[in-house]
């Protein structure tokens, strides 16, 4: 054996998060330059990388841990990935180029990922921090909350996003009598108009959901044992709740980029190639990544990131990622929504409505310029591929408008 | 359930009718077998009566109490009836204080009973002094009146229903017979399957079923009826076909006749009239009837609006009765001139003098014997010599502020009078205006300061007189609804109040007695019988339990036991010296004729199931299936010169004002004439601007007659740009659709056209209606949202789909059992064809769902399609008839049997039988399908035989 058949050292890529993000970028990558680096994972869950989005079937019962696992173990070891469970990533040297987790490891890098994701975002609401007090983001959360269930019965979520709808429905499927709490007037207000949310809440309510809509949370009450025992509005009214679920927003995870150095506005910020602004040699994705201005929380467009980001890994790339045109769905079985783009209108916009309460469906697509640039389904989401597609292509839809609404059969017919 | 016998209110050929009631509600009605003028038949109109009289209907439609209004343009607020008869009564009293009686004017009706007509009438001329008293038989016979009286002395049709059995020569002109009097044409019929040597001419401008059946039809270019007449005189002459010796011993003035028609040659008539001259000289031949054997075969002449709605009326009905007295077909069994009346007693109100120009009992105001026998017999000191003004002159005269009140009586003036400008100028500048009417909401009711609730069919005691001279009762089955009252006793009511407010007129002898003592309506009639003595029309001789026995054909002077069938049977009239009377007008063409601007005639008349302003047959929606919308017809080729599709909308103008209404075209017509049904008013032909449809015609009367020219008016027709467009239809509980209709009127005022329409089937416990609206500019939101509130399409599980900015606004409604129940397209509205159907068939919508809404201009399923109803009582289609009858084997080639066959199978035309007419002709095109098959058939053989077979070739 010569010195020329030795193979070469290879480059050594870590990644830090073994979340959705930064797997799927491994795996586009491994399609694409299987060999090309020695792979290093840190995930600070002690679970390999699962589907996250799927804690909400989880929590509601119709699907299990395992069933949602990604990534099994033996994956990573037939890839020959390195993975380091349980284990927090402290610290980045950028100048040694070496990342330090909590145990004080380290993890030499040629390149370095960073797809630390989000936390929850907690309202500074007095008893925040009583027992019976959490938020939603992981394996564990989902347990916890799962055990409350068995035990408690008030449950209080505030927030009415996707996610704290998710966990409403989680608990109230599992037997708790579940409120939401919510600012605005409709739940979901930031995924759908007005007519969608009063549908989708009044589906909710039929399910048993309750609603305080435009209440604000002025703090949590705990009893002697330190255990949260109801919420109180500020207008004085208070309602029991034994578990209360924060689902008030995310933060992007940024302190351990911030640290390091690396420029970061609600987010790592990121060019198009996925490589952070301030060191080429390391790249964010996901929640945690901040492009043009956005970090976006679902999964497609940080999908999408990690095809781009994988491209740029293998040294092949000539992709660039520009940005999302995002939908939104609810996992909550037996509800479909839809929405994407712009999808509440504007001056110079305009509508196209449909309604069929009936079936309980509701459609709005929002033009303008003779372009589709949003749309807002409820109860019948099956056109929502087409009409992102629409809105990505930002075709001119005048000689199809009035087909629009019926889908692409409608047009073809 | 009991019975009760009455007549029926729709035409003048004064059916029996037999109601059935129970608990005081009218559940059934059928032809009286006993009754003469029908023989236990009803058409389509009178067979569904009891329909127009359900209880939700006399909840709903009917005028309850009396109302009146602070001001115009204020609502209707309920008062109590002293209230009301007071304020009558001194609004009248002042009116006529102040301005003379003849600042007052009274619009009344054929359709009131004689009882009610005589009481107004003295009311008028008796105790206010004043002649203005005319009623809307001015529209409709008068010029038939002034016929008569020119010709043969008295208001009075000589001849019967029976010599329709009779007749050899059968010659019907200006009558669409077959829909507008359809038991006579049953008996027609009847008489022509009995004799089929039978003739029967018809002459109308248009082929309509009556022509189409006709042996002979003359088409005739509009108002060319008195040259016609002339000439058939002039082939007369010179074939000798008159009866000199008759026409010297019976007439006077028939040299200037003969003078008048000497060079009015077939030739020169065939061209003005637009009509073949051999057939001119068979009408004539065959109106003359003379037998080989010098004996003649009898004519009876049957006519109607055609001729009498004409600026030259009296012309046309003198010049026909020239015929007959030329022929000296007259006075004998099938033979004379037999006017068709188009109301149901407008001979009772001319027997009471119930016009501006007549006076009680046939007498003239002219004459000053007959105006004291008057004054006498009512006890007062005189009734007044100044001619009254005729309907048209007295609107004239409100618009003009010579007419201060007006008292308007059981019709409805703002729908059927011509000029409709000028009519309701007239009734906004009346300082008061009384209406008195049975129906909630008429195009009349916005300009009543007050209103009067009367009773109507089925509530009414009294009498009326038909088109043979034949009183019959008219008797209640039920209680008027609410405080409605007769029509007799609110004008007693206000008369014996008027009585105490102005000075009497009493001769000495009667100072002191009320001249309106009635009790009841025998009473009346009583009083009306006495004016009679002595007259033409003279029945001293029946009392009114005669009446309550048998219908009784005037005149029954006292002695005599039963009526009169045939007048002048002695070949003596009532003229002064016992002679008919020659007139010998020069031929005048309508009085507006047409020219570069208004290049086409505009002819109107009237729909089979249809009444007059359909404030009765308008109710039910059974009888707009056989016509559902307003429409012009129009000749295919000036459709296409003009671009036009049947159904787009046109733009149609006259001189007097424009109407934009759907266009449509038709066989029956001839190029440059146009058509329109008199029936379209502003409650169903809507849109801003509408009138309806006589916002088109024109106020030219005969001046003889006082007859207006509604039949003809010169008009130009155009496409018409109105992008915005909605169609509407809504299955409505049968409790709410007449309050929505009413409702929608204010929707419909604010677009350019709009028309509404109700259809279904009755009793089914729903109604539905139809709206069309169409505009230059876009349908606000706040008026699509109206609209769809009043449709129940604002809430629940509506199907919804918008658009605004491209003007797309759909909704749609399914029931529980998923049936479209209401829908509202506005912008693209392609589909609605197809949605009627779904919604009129109750399909199955619910499998459509959601692509409903995408209103595509076909139909996602397959629907029979719509296909127009023929019979209008077993409901069934032009297409099922068609089919039927392409189905029926080769063999079966004779019409009757082919037309058995069909009524077998279908039981069309098996009831009312209204529908005959077209049932013949469609019978008789399957036929002629068959033939041209065949012919080609032939002729294809023929010309490809020589080539195949010809051994020679």
């Amino acid at each position: 054996m010569t010195r020329d058949d030795l193979p070469a050292p290879r480059p050594r890529l870590v990644l830090v998060g073994n979340g959705m993000a930064g797997m799927r970028t491994l795996e586009e990558l491994l399609k694409i330059a299987p060999e090309r680096y020695d792979i290093t994972v840190f995930g600070a869950e002690p679970h390999p990388n699962y589907n996250r989005i799927m804690l909400s079937p989880v929590l509601a019962g119709e699907q299990t841990i395992e069933q949602i696992v990604l990534h099994p173990l033996d994956w990573y070891a037939r890839h020959g990935i390195t993975l380091h469970l349980d284990r927090k990533v402290e610290r980045i040297d950028r100048v040694r180029r070496v990342v330090v987790a909590d145990d004080g490891s380290e993890a030499p890098y040629e390149r370095l990922l960073i797809a630390t994701g989000s936390t929850p975002f907690m309202p500074p609401i007095p008893g925040r921090a009583l027992d019976g007090v959490l938020a939603w983001r992981n394996i564990a959360d989902t347990q916890a909350m799962i055990e409350a269930a068995r035990t408690r019965h008030h449950a209080v979520v505030i927030g009415g996003g996707v996610l704290g709808l998710e966990a409403a429905n989680g608990l109230s499927q599992r037997g708790m009598s579940v409120s939401v709490v919510h600012l605005a007037a409709w739940p979901m207000d930031r995924q759908l108009d007005a007519a969608a949310g009063a549908l989708l809440q009044a589906e909710l309510e039929r399910r048993g959901l309750r609603f305080e809509l435009g209440a604000q949370t002025e703090a949590l009450l705990g009893d002697e044992q330190g255990r949260v025992r109801a919420v109180r509005f500020q207008d004085g009214r208070e309602i029991p709740a034994d578990l209360v679920v924060m689902a008030a927003g995310i933060r992007p995870n940024t302190a351990l980029a911030e640290a390091a150095g690396l420029r970061c506005e609600r987010g790592i910020v990121v060019h198009d190639t996925l490589q952070s602004v301030t060191d080429p040699r390391i790249y964010a994705v996901g929640e945690c990544a901040a492009h043009r201005g956005i970090a976006y929380g679902l999964v497609a467009p940080v999908f999408e990131q990690g095809r781009v980001c994988a491209t740029h890994l293998a040294e092949s790339g000539i992709g660039r990622y520009v940005g999302s045109q995002v939908s939104t769905q609810l996992k909550v079985s037996g509800i479909a929504l839809y929405s994407a783009g712009n999808f509440t209108g504007g001056d110079d916009h305009e509508e196209i409505v449909l309604k069929d309460p009936a079936a309980g469906v509701y459609r709005k697509l929002v033009l303008h310029r003779d372009k589709l640039v949003g749309a807002c389904l409820y109860g019948d989401t099956s056109e929502g591929a087409w009409y992102l597609q629409l809105i990505r292509e930002g075709r001119d839809v005048r000689g199809i408008r009035h087909a629009l609404m019926f889908g692409a059969a409608a047009l073809a017919s | 359930m009991a019975e009760t016998r009455s007549t029926c209110p729709y035409c003048g050929v004064g059916c029996g009718v037999v109601i059935a009631h129970e608990a005081g509600a009218i559940t059934g009605v059928r032809g009286d077998p006993d009754h003469p003028a029908n023989f236990g038949r009803l058409c389509t109109k009178g067979s569904t009566l009891h329909l127009t009289a359900t209880p939700v209907l006399l909840q709903t439609a009917r005028l309850h109490r009396p109302m009146a209004r602070t001001q115009r343009g204020a609502p209707l607020a309920p008062i109590g009836w002293d209230t009301a008869l007071d304020r009558v009564a001194d609004r009248l009293a002042a009116t006529i204080t102040d301005h003379g009686p003849d600042a007052v004017g009274f619009y009344l009706s054929g359709q009131l009973l004689t009882e009610d007509y005589h009481v107004f009438n003295k009311l008028a001329k008796g105790l206010i002094g004043s002649n203005n008293v005319d009623t809307n038989s001015r529209l409709c016979m008068s010029s038939a009146v002034s016929g008569y009286k020119s010709s043969l002395g008295a208001d009075a049709p000589p001849a019967c229903y029976d010599d329709l059995a009779l007749a050899r020569t059968v010659f019907i002109t200006g009558s669409n017979m077959a829909w507008a009097h359809p038991v006579l044409f049953r008996r027609l019929e009847d008489a022509r399957a009995a004799r089929p040597d039978m003739k029967l001419v018809v002459v109308d401008p248009r082929r309509t079923e009556t022509a189409a059946v006709a042996d002979l039809h003359l088409a005739i270019q509009p108002g060319t009826d008195v040259m016609l007449h002339h000439a058939m005189l002039h082939i007369m002459l010179a074939e000798g076909l008159h009866d000199a010796a008759w026409i010297a011993a019976h007439t006077n003035g028939f040299e200037a006749l003969r003078e008048r028609v000497r060079d009015l040659t077939p030739a020169r008539a065939a061209r003005i009239c637009g009509v073949p001259e051999t057939d001119i000289v068979q009408a004539a031949r065959w109106f003359a009837g003379q037998s080989t054997d010098g004996g003649r075969f009898p004519t009876l002449s049957l006519y109607c609006q055609g001729l009498n709605q004409s600026s030259s009326g009296t012309d046309k009905n003198t010049t026909l009765i020239n015929l007959h007295l030329t022929t000296g077909q007259i006075g004998q069994p099938g033979a004379g001139p037999l006017s068709l009346t188009g109301q149901p007693n407008a001979m009772g109100g001319r027997e009471v003098g119930g016009l501006a120009t007549l006076l009680s009992g046939h007498r003239d105001l002219g004459n000053p014997e007959h105006r004291a026998e008057v004054a006498r017999l009512w006890g007062v000191t005189d009734v007044p010599a100044r001619p009254g003004k005729a309907a048209v002159q007295m609107f004239e005269a409100a618009a003009d502020g010579e007419i201060r009140a007006l008292w308007i009586a059981c019709t409805n003036p703002a729908q059927s009078l011509p000029d409709q400008a000028m009519v309701r100028r007239a009734l906004e500048r009346c300082e008061f205006v009384v209406l008195q009417e049975a129906y909630r909401h008429t195009a009349t009711t916005p300009y009543a300061d007050l209103v009067l609730p009367a009773s109507s069919w089925g509530e009414k005691d009294g009498s009326v007189t038909n088109s043979e001279r034949r009183i019959s009762r008219v008797r209640p089955a039920i209680d008027a609804p609410g405080l409605a009252r007769h029509d007799w006793l609110i004008a007693r009511d206000v008369a014996q109040r008027l009585e105490a407010r102005l000075p009497s007129r009493r001769t000495p002898e009667s100072a002191g007695r009320s001249m309106f003592d009635f009790r009841t309506p025998e009473s009346v009639w009583l009083e009306h019988r006495e004016m009679t003595r002595g007259r033409d029309l003279d029945i001293t001789g029946l009392d009114w339990a005669a009446l309550d026995r048998a219908p009784a054909q005037w005149p029954c002077p006292q002695g005599q036991t039963t009526g009169t069938a045939r007048l002048y049977t002695d070949g003596r009239f009532v003229t002064g010296d016992g002679r008919a009377r020659f007139s010998a007008p020069a031929p005048r063409g309508p009085a507006e004729s047409c020219d570069d601007d208004f290049p086409l005639a505009l002819t109107s008349g009237r729909l089979r199931d249809q009444w007059h302003g359909m404030s009765r047959t308008g109710t039910l929606g059974r009888l707009l299936a056989h016509t559902p919308e307003p429409a012009l017809q129009m000749h295919r080729r000036d459709l296409e010169r003009r671009g036009l599709t049947g159904g787009d909308l046109v733009r149609v103008r006259t001189r007097r004002g424009e109407l934009v209404l759907p266009v449509q075209a038709s066989d029956e017509l001839a190029e440059a004439q146009v058509h329109l049904a008199m029936h379209w008013g502003s409650e169903v032909l809507g849109g801003a601007g509408s009138a309806g449809v006589n916002t088109l015609t024109q106020p030219i009367c005969c001046p003889s007659s006082g007859q207006p020219e509604l039949k003809h008016s010169a008009a130009q027709v155009e496409a018409v740009d109105l992008p915005w467009r909605a169609v509407a239809a809504a299955w409505l509980p049968e409790s709410d659709w007449v309050s929505t209709r009413e409702a929608l009127q204010a929707l419909m005022a604010r677009q350019t056209y709009a028309s509404c329409v109700p259809f279904g089937r009755e009793p089914q416990g729903r109604v539905g209606l139809l709206l069309r609206v169409a505009a230059d500019q876009p349908l606000s939101a706040d008026w699509l949202s109206q609209l769809q509130a009043l449709l129940k399409l604002d809430a629940g599980t509506v199907l919804r789909y918008a658009d605004r900015h491209a003007g797309q606004d759909r909704a749609m409604h399914l029931d529980k059992a998923g049936r479209l129940d209401a829908f509202l397209l506005s912008g693209d509205t392609r589909a609605a064809s197809w949605m009627l159907d779904l919604l009129q068939q109750d399909g199955d919508a619910a499998a459509l769902g959601r692509s409903l809404l995408a209103a595509s201009p076909t139909s996602p399923s397959p629907l029979p399609a719509r296909s127009p109803q023929i019979c209008a009582c077993l409901d069934v289609s032009l297409q099922r008839i068609q089919d039927t009858l392409g189905a029926l084997p080769e063999h079966s080639a004779d019409p009757a049997d082919r037309l058995a066959r069909l009524q077998g199978e279908l039981k069309c035309g098996t009831q009312c039988g209204s529908c005959l007419p077209k049932l013949r002709t469609l019978v008789q095109d399957s036929l002629t399908a068959k033939v041209v098959v065949q012919v080609a058939v032939a002729s294809a053989a023929r010309t490809s035989s020589p080539r195949s077979i010809s051994p020679m070739a």
